[in-house]
C-alpha cells in the first residue's frame, strides 16, 4: 500500500506547506501595518513591476485588442451588426482578458525577476545578514516587494483594457472602416462601471497580491544554490500562472461577472 | 583544561548538538570565548565552522545543548528577541553579503539608519571613519559588484563594525585573498582588537596568520572542539589535532601563494 | 536602493497615468453613477419596463438629470419606478416617463418629456403618463392590427 502512503505523505506535506505559506502572508502582513514603512524602497520596487513591464503590457494589449478588432468584425459583419465592434472588444476585454492577460504577463516578467532577485539574496548570505544586522528581510525586502506588486497590477490592467480598445480602433475604424464614434460609443455603452470595471479591478487586486506572495514566497524559501534560483523562478511562473486561472475562474463564478 | 584564558566569558557553548537532516555537525560541543580576545576557529572542510558562528549569531539552532551570548541564550529566544541581542554583534560573511542594490556607502550606513537616530551628516561621519580605518576612503559610491575581493571583505568588515558591537564574527575572511590582504585584515583584525577590545571569533583556513593573531585557538574535529593557546594547540598531544597543522603548514609551503582556502568558491 | 529623484519622477508618472487611465475607463467608458444634486423624487409606474435597473440614468431631452432609485411591484402588479432627479427641475404635471434604449444594444433609460401645463410637479409625485418599454412583439402587435400610437397609459 505504498501509494496510499505516498498520498497521504503528499496530503499532509501539502498542507504544511499551505501553513507555511499562511505564516509567511501573516508575517507580510504584520510588518505591513508596523513602521518602518520603507516607503522609498515601495517606490524602488514599483518601478521595477511597474515602469518595466509597461512595454510588454502595452504592446500586448495593442496587440490583443487589434486581434479582437479583426475577429469582431469578421464574425459581425455577417450580421451587418458592425457598429458593435466596439462592444465586443469591450466586453470580451474588461472582464476576462485584460486583468487575466496582464498578471500573466507580469508574472512571467516581474514575478520570475523578483523570485530570482530574493533566492539570489539568499544564496549569497545578503538575507542572513540583515538578519544580522537585526533587520527582518521580511520587512525588508519581501513587504516593499509584495506590495508593489499588488499596486502594480491594477494599473497596468488599466492600461493593457486602454491599449487594447486602442489596438481594436485602429484595426476596426483605421483599417476596416467601421465608424469612430460609433466605435467608441458602443464601447462606453456596454460597459458598466459597477459590473465590469469594478470587476476587472477586484480581479487585477487579487491576482497582484497572489503573484506578490508566490513570487517573493519561492524566492524566500529557494534552496541556497543556482538551482534553487533556477527553480524558484520557474516554480513562481508555473505556480503564478496556475493560480491565476484557478483564481479567474472562482471570482468570475462568485461574482457573477 | 590547561592554559585556559583566564577572562570572562561572553560567548559560552554547552553541550550543543547539531545536525542537518542526517549528517551530525556537533555532538556535544562544549566551547568559550573569552571578552576582548581573538579566537581563531580552524578545522577540516566540513567541521562546522561556518556552522559554529551560525549557531552564535542565532542563524541555525542546535537540537540540544545552549549558546550563551552576553549573558543570553540564543537557542531559546524567538527571532524577536534575537535581534534584540544581535545589536551587540557584528558579522562578517564569508563573501562580504552587501546588498548588491545598494552602494557600499549605503551598505555601511545601513545599520546606522535602521536602529540610530543619527542625522544624516553624522551617519556621514560615521561611514567616512569606518570607510578610512579599513582603508576605503573612497569606495564609498562603488557597488559591491566593483569591489575585489578584498575590498569587499574589508566593506563588509566597516558594516559590521559601524555601529560598535562587542563581538565580531568573520566566517573565513582570508579565503581566497593574496598574501597583501590578509596581512592587511589581520592588522584590521589585531588592531579592532587592541584599540577598541572587541571579542573577535574569526574562522579560518590560514594557518600563519591564525597562529600569530589568535589569543586562543578552537580546533573542530569529530563535532566536538579543543581549545587553548595558539601554542598548546599546536603542539597538541592528540595526533588528530597536531596532524591538522602539520599537513596544512606543509600545504602551505608547497604552494607559493598561500590563503588558499579549500572552501569558499562563489556561488 | 540608491536614491534617485529620476527614478521616482518615473515611478510617479506611471501610477499618475495608471489612475488616470483607471478613472477614464470607470468614468468615461464605464458611466459610473450620475452624482447629481438629486432632490426631487417622482414616481412612475409601468407595465412593463423591459430591462431597466437601478441607477439607470433619467434625461430630458437626451441630457441626464438624475437616475432611477428602486423598482418595484405595486398592488396591480405593475412596475412602480422611483426617479431622483435635480431640485430645481421643472416639470409640468402633464410631463410623460418612456423607456428607451440608448443606441441599439445599449442599457435602458428612463426619458422624461415636459408637457405643457403652468402646474409643476413636486416632490412625491406621481407622472401620470408613462410609455412602457417596447418589445418586439408589441411592436409587431401594433403593426399588424394598426393601432394609432399614443403616448398614454395603456
Amino acid at each position: 500500500m505504498n501509494a496510499i502512503r505516498d498520498l497521504g505523505f503528499r496530503t499532509v506535506s501539502l498542507v504544511a506547506h499551505l501553513g507555511r505559506v499562511t505564516a509567511f502572508v501573516g508575517e507580510i502582513g504584520r510588518s505591513t501595518v508596523a513602521p518602518p514603512w520603507r516607503f522609498r524602497r515601495f517606490v524602488a520596487e514599483l518601478y521595477d513591476v511597474g515602469v518595466l513591464s509597461l512595454a510588454i503590457v502595452c504592446l500586448s494589449g495593442a496587440t490583443v485588442g487589434a486581434v479582437l478588432g479583426l475577429q469582431g468584425y469578421v464574425t459581425l459583419s455577417r450580421f451587418g451588426a458592425e457598429g458593435s465592434l466596439g462592444a465586443v472588444v469591450g466586453l470580451s476585454l474588461v472582464r476576462e482578458l485584460a486583468p487575466v492577460l496582464t498578471a500573466l504577463l507580469v508574472t512571467g516578467r516581474a514575478g520570475s525577476a523578483m523570485a530570482a532577485e530574493i533566492a539570489s539574496m539568499v544564496t549569497t548570505e545578503q538575507l542572513d545578514g540583515l538578519r544580522m544586522m537585526s533587520v527582518d528581510p521580511v520587512d525588508f525586502v519581501v513587504k516593499p516587494k509584495a506590495l508593489a506588486m499588488l499596486c502594480a497590477m491594477p494599473l497596468l490592467n488599466g492600461l493593457f483594457i486602454v491599449f487594447a480598445l486602442f489596438g481594436g480602433y485602429l484595426v476596426g475604424v483605421e483599417l476596416l472602416g467601421v465608424d469612430g464614434g460609433t466605435y467608441v460609443s458602443s464601447v462606453e455603452q456596454s460597459i458598466n462601471f459597477e459590473d465590469d470595471i469594478l470587476g476587472t479591478l477586484l480581479k487585477s487586486v487579487i491576482f497582484g497580491a497572489l503573484v506578490g506572495i508566490i513570487a517573493t514566497y519561492r524566492g524566500y524559501t529557494s534552496e541556497p544554490t543556482s538551482a534553487g534560483v533556477s527553480a524558484a523562478t520557474t516554480g513562481t511562473v508555473v505556480t503564478g500562472s496556475v493560480s491565476i486561472l484557478l483564481f479567474d475562474y472562482v471570482i468570475t463564478a462568485l461574482w457573477g461577472v | 583544561m590547561d592554559g585556559v584564558i583566564e577572562t570572562e566569558a561572553r560567548v559560552q557553548l554547552e553541550g550543543v548538538h547539531l545536525s542537518f537532516g542526517v549528517r551530525p555537525v556537533f555532538r556535544g560541543l562544549d566551547v568559550s570565548f573569552p571578552r576582548g580576545r581573538i579566537s581563531v576557529i580552524l578545522g577540516g572542510s566540513g567541521s562546522g565552522k561556518s556552522t559554529l558562528l551560525r549557531a552564535i549569531g542565532g542563524l541555525v539552532r542546535p537540537q540540544r545543548g545552549s549558546v550563551r551570548v552576553a549573558g543570553e541564550d540564543v537557542t531559546r529566544l524567538p527571532e524577536r528577541e534575537l535581534f534584540r541581542v544581535r545589536e551587540r554583534i557584528g558579522m562578517l560573511f564569508q563573501h562580504g553579503a552587501l546588498l548588491d542594490a545598494m552602494s557600499v556607502y549605503e551598505n555601511v550606513a545601513l545599520p546606522l539608519r535602521e536602529h540610530t537616530r543619527l542625522s544624516e551628516s553624522d551617519i556621514a561621519a560615521e561611514v567616512e571613519r569606518r570607510l578610512a580605518a579599513v582603508g576605503l576612503p573612497d569606495a564609498g559610491r562603488l557597488r559591491p559588484r566593483e569591489l575585489s575581493g578584498g575590498m569587499l571583505r574589508r566593506a563588509a568588515l566597516a558594516r559590521a563594525i559601524v555601529t560598535d558591537p562587542e563581538i565580531v564574527l568573520c566566517d573565513e575572511p582570508f579565503s581566497g585573498l593574496d598574501p597583501i590582504n590578509v596581512r592587511r585584515i589581520e592588522k584590521l583584525f589585531t588592531d579592532l582588537n587592541r584599540q577598541l577590545g572587541i571579542s573577535l571569533l574569526v574562522t579560518s583556513h590560514h594557518i600563519p596568520s591564525s597562529l600569530r593573531m589568535a589569543d586562543q585557538i578552537v580546533f573542530l574535529h569529530d563535532g566536538v572542539a579543543e581549545a587553548g593557546p595558539p601554542k598548546e594547540i599546536r603542539y597538541h598531544p592528540d595526533p588528530r589535532v597536531a596532524g591538522f597543522f602539520a599537513a596544512e603548514l606543509d600545504a602551505d609551503a608547497a604552494t607559493s601563494e598561500d590563503g588558499q582556502g579549500e572552501e569558499g568558491t562563489r556561488p | 536602493m540608491q536614491p534617485s529623484p529620476l527614478r521616482d519622477l518615473i515611478v510617479g508618472t506611471f501610477v499618475a497615468l495608471g489612475l488616470a487611465t483607471l478613472a477614464y475607463l470607470s468614468i468615461q467608458v464605464g458611466g459610473i453613477s450620475y452624482a447629481g444634486r438629486g432632490g426631487l423624487v417622482l414616481y412612475a409606474t409601468f407595465d412593463e419596463i423591459g430591462g431597466l435597473k437601478p441607477r439607470a440614468p433619467v434625461a430630458v431631452a437626451g441630457v441626464t438629470v438624475g437616475q432611477v432609485r428602486s423598482i418595484e411591484l405595486d398592488d396591480l402588479l405593475r412596475a412602480r419606478v422611483t426617479l431622483e432627479v435635480d431640485e430645481g427641475l421643472e416639470l409640468p404635471i402633464d410631463s410623460s416617463a418612456g423607456i428607451r434604449t440608448q443606441g441599439l444594444l445599449g442599457d435602458q433609460f428612463v426619458a422624461l418629456e415636459p408637457g405643457g401645463d403652468d402646474v409643476l410637479l413636486t416632490n412625491g409625485e406621481e407622472l401620470e403618463f408613462t410609455e412602457s418599454a417596447l418589445s418586439i412583439e408589441r411592436l409587431i402587435g401594433r403593426f399588424v392590427h394598426d393601432s394609432g400610437i399614443d403616448a398614454g397609459t395603456e
